[in-house]
């Protein structure tokens, strides 16, 4: 088991450091004029040139992105090239936004795909019928576009929700609810329809398996060959689903946060990759994939509990 | 050659139009064709259908009401909206055809070259495929917008690159299925040069899920290319719908339907692309439904929700209590497309006395199955009881006019005085628990004792079915021991709860020929020292001999013969049987002579 974490977060070391160098070398493409963006419109050729070297950026991409690796090595991500505010402020400023709305909207999708997704699989009848034809509905609308029709109907016609709340960090809950409902209500609603439909799926898959019929031979109660054996068969399927739709989100959230003016990683994701400011994206893109990774793992260790097979290879 | 190829592609193109065929009879595959069609056509003609040029503004009629001659009205610079959107139709199709394109030209050569050749490309094309899929994708877009400037082009190129994993995992799993069937070793023998193995037989089966995940895919690509844009990092010089969206969007106070329209044709056009994606595989499917279900029972599905009349105090033929079952007249049938009743058991009747070893042979496809889980009360949810009745040691579980089999009767009887031993023994025990607590369970439920004791009885039980280290058997996996010792384990589970009736549905049937003889002996053993009814499902006449007391005989859902073991060995009547006997002296399976007799469920 030990041996089985430390290879996954091996290799999960081995993305981050492709990723990084990846993203680090794209990056020189759009710092190419970084120097006069910052200084403005009316900086002389000496004050762009000594900002070019006080950012380093005189010296060969390569050397640049060592230097990078040194200091990130002891966890200093460096500053905002355009506010000087340090990398892991302002990620620690915006991240819990995020990761409010990401992990309630995930949290409510798994419990809720789950009791679905079982009675459509157990029932079928109409609730299979409208669970196979919501997922198909789900799959259709994008859910930044749901997200656009709930600011107009619920915000802005009917005043239900504020629209465009710009909640700090240290607001109380009751502004948190408040603003945080209306987005995950628009993230839960296009990720719970695929979601039913996995579980269903994996339910149905589970049922037909002829150890179901051995186990209903042996005397075996339905609720416990449902809950205790079906379900957890059919769990991995629906943690796989859950964790890329997870990986998902944080990428939507940049669209579903600008709609609804929530300072999260999204709105600096796209201030800063508009800007160039290399340093405050590099942070953006190594705690996301960071998190991407995490996930994985706690998914992967999920999966090897369940599943005793995964466990032994 | 050439002839098997030829025949293929004709087989082929016969498929692909029934295949369309079926989607067009989809009522939503049929929706998203003509959508799909009228935006295509709507970008190709953009030119002559627009009133106005896509950016052409006139500055005196901004933010304009619909009228006749800005059909949809003007946004914020004075442009006609539906101008704006019928080139945007252009641009958003062009745009998810390209990402789709650029990542079926990198996911399905590299999936094909993976899956076929395996080896060092294939493991280092996976590291890729982790990397790309770690990667949060809007981040990466937003950088490279960054980087290359805001062109829709370059931002769908690199999604193309992101998403092409999926055509990667796609074609690889696709490949690596069929490279291994015989008609591709039969092509590599004859000589076939591995690109055109690859071109003709593997191509062919990967192109409906490439079908499938191009629409998904396209769909993918408006919707993020549109949010992108939404976002306002599009080309503000070209019209497309995530443009005019964000545009909207900054004047919803002002304009709500500004926001409408674009958003009205992202919806659509995702959606019947998602549609679309859905139809074909519905399609398809029905198509390998319809030449499976010949073969394959009707899946064993969800509960027995419906539950049967309230049982009933009908009381059971005076004299026939004595018998532990008696099966009068049964007929089992499941419904068609058509709404008959199609027959697989017809007019059975038999009966198994306490202690007395029935066995019931038949080719596949002969009832027998059927009929024994009929007795057990385990039939697929869809499956009727057409006439006839079943008992029970003196009452009914099937009484005569019930359709389904009364649950509520026989979840008392099932585990407790009837128990089952299945055929395949790995896939009869569920892979996630110990085999110890799946023996300790049942006797816990049905015998009420304490699990301490149950464990107790299990070791004890492990030990009589001749497993040699009860205790490691118990506490492993049923991953971790042999298919020989897994039915054992399915044996100790059967005779757990000390029934009265054992059904054995082939039970040496999946093992290997040194076990089977070994398993018959214990199951011959048990039954001699338990003194328990046993209902023994074969095709094989052999066994028969081995274990029964009394044998009947079925073919097509029928029961031809009945009787003795020794007479029906020695004077067989009927010609089925005969045939039967036949082929087992001769040491062949029934199954290869008789399958053209046989009805659908075995």
């Amino acid at each position: 088991m030990v041996t089985f974490i430390l290879k996954r977060i091996g290799s999960g070391l081995v993305v981050l450091a492709a990723i990084s160098c990846l993203t680090f070398f794209l990056l020189y493409f759009s710092s190419t004029n970084i120097a006069r963006n910052i200084l403005g419109e009316y900086a002389t050729p000496e004050q762009v040139a000594a900002k070019q070297a006080e950012l380093g950026l005189d010296q060969p991409i390569f050397s640049r992105f060592l230097a990078w690796v040194a200091e990130a090595l002891t966890g200093n991500f460096g500053t905002s090239w355009f506010t000087n505010e340090s990398v892991v402020q302002a990620i620690s400023n915006r991240l819990p936004v995020t990761l409010a709305l990401v992990v309630t909207s995930i949290v409510i999708i798994a419990i809720l795909s789950t009791l679905i997704g079982v009675a459509a699989a157990v029932k079928r009848g109409w609730i299979d019928r409208a669970v196979q034809i919501a997922a198909v509905i789900g799959d259709a609308i994008p859910n930044f576009v749901l997200a656009i029709v709930f600011v107009t109907i619920f915000a802005i016609q009917l005043g239900f929700f504020p629209a465009t709340s710009s909640i700090q960090p240290g607001a109380d809950g009751g502004a948190w609810v408040a603003s945080l409902t209306l987005p995950v209500i628009a993230l839960v609603i296009s990720g719970l329809t695929s979601g039913a439909q996995q579980v269903r799926s994996a339910v149905i898959k589970q049922l037909e398996k002829d150890y179901v019929r051995t186990l209903r031979s042996r005397g075996i109660s339905e609720g416990v060959i449902l809950f205790k054996h079906v379900l957890r068969s059919a769990a991995p399927a629906g943690l796989t689903v859950l964790s890329l739709q997870f990986i998902g989100m944080l990428g939507g959230v940049v669209i579903i946060e600008q709609i609804f003016a929530l300072p999260g990683m999204g709105a600096l994701a796209v201030q800063s990759t508009t800007l160039g400011d290399t340093p405050l994206v590099m942070g953006v893109v190594l705690y996301t994939v960071i998190i991407v990774i995490l996930v994985n793992l706690l998914v992967d260790l999920a999966n090897g509990w369940l599943n005793p097979k995964v466990r032994v290879s | 050659m050439t002839e098997p190829v030829q025949i293929n592609a004709s087989t082929a193109t016969l498929a692909r139009t029934s295949v369309f065929k079926r989607i067009l009879k989809n009522p939503m595959g049929l929706f998203a064709i003509a959508v799909l069609s009228i935006m295509i056509l709507v970008a190709i003609f953009a030119g002559w259908i627009a009133p106005f040029g896509e950016n052409t503004a006139n500055i005196g009629k901004t933010l304009a009401g619909a009228d006749s001659v800005n059909l949809l009205g003007t946004d914020s610079a004075g442009r006609d909206t539906f101008s704006r959107l019928v080139f945007g139709a252009q641009t958003t199709l062009l745009s998810a055809l390209l990402c789709a394109a650029v990542a079926i030209s990198i996911g399905l050569p590299a999936g094909l070259i993976a899956g076929y050749y395996s080896g060092p490309f294939d493991s280092a094309a996976n590291w890729v495929v982790n990397v790309l899929m770690a990667l949060p994708g809007i981040i990466v877009l937003l950088t490279i917008r960054a980087a290359f400037g805001p062109s829709v082009w370059i931002s769908m190129i690199a999604f193309g690159i992101l998403i092409s994993p999926g055509y990667f995992r796609l074609t690889r799993t696709a490949v690596q299925s069929v490279r291994n069937e015989l008609y591709v070793d039969a092509a590599r023998v004859s000589g076939l040069s591995d690109s055109r193995i690859i071109t003709r037989h593997i191509f062919s089966v990967v192109r409906a899920p490439i079908i499938i995940q191009t629409a998904i895919v396209c769909g993918v690509a408006i919707s993020i290319q549109s949010g992108l844009e939404f976002l306002g990092l599009g080309d503000p010089t070209v019209a497309t719908w995530g443009v005019m969206l964000s545009e909207g969007f900054k004047n919803v106070y002002l304009t709500p339907t500004l926001l409408l329209w674009p958003a009205l044709a992202i919806g659509l056009a995702v959606g019947s692309l998602v549609l679309l994606g859905n139809a074909v595989r519905d399609a398809l499917e029905d198509r390998e439904k319809v030449t499976v279900s010949k073969r394959n029972d009707p899946p064993t599905v969800a509960l027995q929700m419906q539950r049967g009349p309230r049982k009933r105090t009908a009381s059971v033929e005076v004299g026939t209590e004595k018998h532990l079952v008696k099966v009068s007249h049964l007929a089992i049938g499941y419904p068609q497309a058509n709404g008959t009743l199609k027959p697989v058991v017809n007019d059975v009747s038999f009966t198994v006395d306490r202690g007395e070893v029935l066995g019931i042979v038949g080719e596949s496809g002969s009832g027998k199955s059927q009929t024994a889980f009929s007795i057990l009360g385990l039939l697929p949810p869809e499956a009727r009881i057409i006439s006839g009745s079943i008992q029970f040691d003196g009452e009914y579980t099937v009484a005569p006019g019930e359709d389904i089999v009364n649950q509520s009767r026989l979840s008392e009887l099932r585990g407790k005085r009837i128990s089952y031993i299945p055929q395949e023994p790995m896939s009869n025990l569920d892979p996630a628990y110990t085999i110890g607590s799946q023996l300790v369970a049942p006797m816990v439920k049905v015998l009420g004792i304490s699990k301490a004791e149950a464990k107790k009885r299990a070791l004890k039980l492990l030990s009589d079915v001749g497993i040699v280290d009860p205790a490691r058997t118990f506490g492993a996996y049923p991953h971790e021991v042999s298919g020989g010792m897994a039915q054992r384990v399915l044996i100790a589970g059967a005779i757990s709860c000390e029934p009265d009736l054992i059904i054995a549905d082939e039970p040496t049937t999946a093992l290997d020929v040194t076990v089977q003889a070994e398993v018959l002996d214990l199951i011959r053993d048990l039954q001699k020292r338990l003194g328990v009814g046993v209902i023994l499902v074969t095709h094989n006449f052999g066994v028969v001999a081995d274990l029964c007391d009394r044998v009947v005989v079925m073919q097509a859902g029928r029961l031809v013969e009945g009787g003795e073991v020794r007479e029906i060995l020695g004077t067989p009547q009927d010609p089925y049987t005969i045939t039967l006997l036949d082929s087992m002296l001769e040491n062949k399976t029934p199954m290869t002579m008789l399958v053209s007799q046989g009805g659908t469920k075995s």
